[in-house]
C-alpha cells in the first residue's frame, strides 16, 4: 500500500445516499412494524399507538402455536425434498460442459422468478379437474375418470416444491461447481459407481453447503404467501398465508405485525444458525 | 441415468407451463385441456383489452423505475466496499441484502404500516421505492461480483501514470463493470414485474399490475388471458436470462469459477 495520502478520500461517501434510502425505506418501516405490533387495533382504521400485549397473547394461543407448527413442518419437508432431489442435479449439471449448463440456468431463473400467483394458478389448472393432468391419465386407460387433486396438502407440496427446487439448486451451484472435478474422478477410477462416488465422497466433502443450503431453502419456504391458500384448505395455511389475510382481509395491521416480528424471528435464528455453520466451515478449512 | 433424471426435472418444471400454455390455445372463453380448437385471440386481448394492457403497461413502468433505482442504490455500496471495506460500508451492505433474505410478508407488512402513516398508501411512486428496497441485493450481488473481478494491478498502473480517481472510474471502472450492471439491472426487473405481494400491500387498492391482475382474475372469474399472460410473462424471463447469458457469463454470474 502506498503510504501517501488518499487525494480525494477513499469513496466513503458515496455510502450516504444508499444508506439514507435504506435507512428511510427499510430500516423505519422495520422498526415501525415492530412498534404496530404493540399498538392497539382501531376497528375500519390501521392503529393507535396504546401499548398492549394482547396481540402477543392471542398468537401464543393453541391454534396460532399449531399454525406456527405446521409452517415449520412444512417449510422443513419442502427443504427436505429440494435437497434430496437438488444436491444430485446440481452435482449432475455442473458436470455438464459450461455451454450445455447455459440453458438449465436460464430455466431455473425463469421459473424461479415466476410470480407466485402464475405458480399458483398453473399448478392449480394443471391438478384441475377439467384442464388437469388426469384427463391425460385417462387418455391413457390409467384412471376411469378424471378427477381433481386440489385443493390438498399434496397440492401445496408439489407448488412449494415447484417454487423452492430452482432456488435450492441455485444456492448449491456455487459449491458444486467449485468442487474440485478430480474428487469425484479419482472415486470413480477407484472403482466406485458414479452413485457412490456422489454419495460417499462429493456429499461428505459437501456437509456444509448442504447443513446451509438447507436453511435457506427452509426460509425461503417459510415466506411461500400464496400457494397454501391457492393450492390447499384453510388448514394449510402458514404463517405467511395468516399474516397477509390479518394485514389485507381482515384489517388487523397489529396483529399481523405480532406474527410477523414471530417470522422474522423464526427466520434470523436459522440464519444466525447457517451463519454459524458457515464460520465452522471455514475454521475446519483453515 | 443422469440423462433420465434430468429429463424428469426437466419435466417437472416444464409441466405447468405447458398445461397453461395449452390453455392459452383454447378458441373459446373455457380453461380447458386440452384445448377445444386452436386460436391466439388471448395472446392479442392481453394488447386489445384495455384493463389487461393497463396492467402490462403498469407491470413495466414500476419495474423498469424500480430496478433503475435498486442500480442506483447498489452501485455506490459495492463501489464504496471496493475501495475499502470500513464497517458502515458492511452496515450498509448487510441492509441491503436483508430484506431480500426475510420473508417478503415483512418487507410487505413494513411497507404497509410506513406508507400508511406517513399518508402515501396507494400512491403509485409508493410501491417503485418498495419494490428498489426489497430488489437492491440483486444489483448489490453482481456488483460486488463485477468490482472483485478488476485486476488491483490496473487500477494502481493508472494511478501511477497521473489518472485520478474520476479517470480511473471513466476508463476502467465504467467498462468493466457493465455487464454486471446491466445483468443487475436485469434480474431487479424481471422478478419486480412478478412481484405481487409488497405490490398488493401498497398500491393494490388503487393499481392493477398484471401479478395483482391474475390473482383478482383467479377469486372473480377466470378467463384465458389469465394463462396467455402467464406464458407471455415466462417467455419474457426466459428471454431476458438469455440475453444476459448471451452477453455475459452467466455460470460465473451464479457463482461458478472463472471459465479454466
Amino acid at each position: 500500500m502506498s503510504a501517501a495520502q488518499p487525494r480525494e478520500g477513499s469513496g466513503q461517501g458515496a455510502l450516504v445516499f444508499p444508506g439514507v434510502m435504506l435507512g428511510a425505506f427499510f430500516v423505519v418501516p422495520f422498526g415501525l412494524m415492530i412498534a404496530v405490533s404493540f399498538f392497539q387495533r382501531v376497528q375500519g382504521g390501521f392503529y393507535e399507538p396504546i401499548v398492549t400485549g394482547a396481540n402477543y397473547a392471542r398468537f401464543l394461543s393453541l391454534f396460532f402455536g399449531e399454525i406456527l407448527l405446521f409452517s415449520l413442518g412444512l417449510s422443513a419437508l419442502v427443504a427436505l425434498i429440494c435437497l434430496v432431489v437438488g444436491a444430485p442435479f446440481t452435482y449432475a449439471l455442473s458436470r455438464l460442459p459450461r455451454r450445455a449448463q447455459v440453458p438449465w440456468l436460464v430455466a431455473l431463473l425463469a421459473v424461479l422468478s415466476l410470480s407466485e400467483v402464475i405458480i399458483g394458478f398453473s399448478w392449480s389448472t394443471l391438478l384441475s379437474r377439467t384442464a388437469g393432468v388426469s384427463n391425460l391419465l385417462v387418455a391413457l386407460g390409467l384412471m376411469a375418470s378424471p378427477a381433481a387433486f386440489t385443493p390438498s396438502f399434496a397440492a401445496v407440496l408439489l407448488g412449494m416444491t415447484y417454487q423452492a427446487l430452482p432456488y435450492c439448486v441455485l444456492v448449491f451451484y456455487p459449491s458444486f461447481s467449485r468442487l474440485d472435478p478430480s474428487l469425484g474422478e479419482a472415486a470413480e477410477t477407484l472403482g466406485a459407481s458414479p452413485i457412490r462416488a456422489f454419495l460417499t465422497v462429493i456429499l461428505p466433502a459437501l456437509r456444509g453447503a448442504l447443513a446451509a443450503t438447507f436453511v435457506v431453502v427452509f426460509v425461503f419456504a417459510l415466506g411461500s404467501y400464496l400457494l397454501p391458500q391457492l393450492l390447499g384448505r384453510p388448514q394449510h395455511w402458514t404463517l405467511s398465508v395468516l399474516i397477509t389475510d390479518q394485514a389485507i382481509y381482515q384489517s388487523n395491521m397489529p396483529f399481523a405485525a405480532a406474527m410477523a416480528v414471530f417470522l422474522v424471528l423464526a427466520s434470523l435464528l436459522l440464519v444466525s444458525l447457517t451463519a454459524l455453520f458457515g464460520a465452522r466451515r471455514t475454521e475446519s478449512a483453515a | 441415468m443422469s440423462r433420465l433424471f434430468f429429463a424428469l426435472v426437466g419435466l417437472f418444471l416444464a409441466a405447468p407451463v405447458a398445461i397453461i400454455a395449452g390453455v392459452s390455445l383454447n378458441a373459446q372463453q373455457s380453461l380447458v385441456f386440452p384445448p377445444k380448437g386452436l386460436s391466439l385471440r388471448w395472446y392479442g386481448a392481453i394488447f386489445t383489452d384495455a384493463d389487461w394492457r393497463a396492467a402490462l403497461l403498469t407491470s413495466v413502468s414500476i419495474a423498469a423505475l424500480a430496478a433503475a433505482l435498486a442500480v442506483l442504490i447498489a452501485l455506490p455500496i459495492a463501489y464504496a466496499l471496493w475501495r475499502r471495506t470500513t464497517v458502515a460500508g458492511r452496515v450498509v451492505q448487510l441492509l441491503g441484502i436483508s430484506p431480500f433474505v426475510l420473508p417478503p410478508v415483512i418487507t410487505a407488512l413494513g411497507a404497509l404500516a410506513f406508507w400508511s402513516t406517513v399518508g402515501f398508501y396507494g400512491s403509485p411512486f409508493t410501491v417503485v421505492v418498495s419494490h428498489a428496497i426489497f430488489f437492491t441485493s440483486l444489483p448489490l450481488v453482481t456488483l460486488t461480483l463485477g468490482f472483485s473481478s478488476i485486476d488491483r494491478e490496473i487500477v494502481e498502473a493508472a494511478r501511477t501514470m497521473g489518472a485520478d480517481e474520476r479517470a480511473v472510474r471513466r476508463t476502467i471502472v465504467a467498462p468493466m463493470i457493465r455487464p454486471y450492471l446491466v445483468s443487475g439491472f436485469a434480474f431487479a426487473f424481471v422478478l419486480s414485474l412478478n412481484e405481487y405481494i409488497i405490490a398488493y400491500m401498497t398500491v393494490g387498492f388503487t393499481m392493477e399490475t398484471v401479478p395483482i391482475k391474475i390473482f383478482n382474475a383467479l377469486r372473480y372469474g377466470y378467463t384465458p388471458v389469465m394463462a396467455s399472460i402467464s406464458v407471455l410473462f415466462v417467455g419474457l424471463a426466459a428471454l431476458i436470462f438469455g440475453l444476459v447469458a448471451r452477453f455475459g457469463d452467466l455460470p460465473k454470474l451464479l457463482g461458478a469459477w472463472e471459465r479454466r
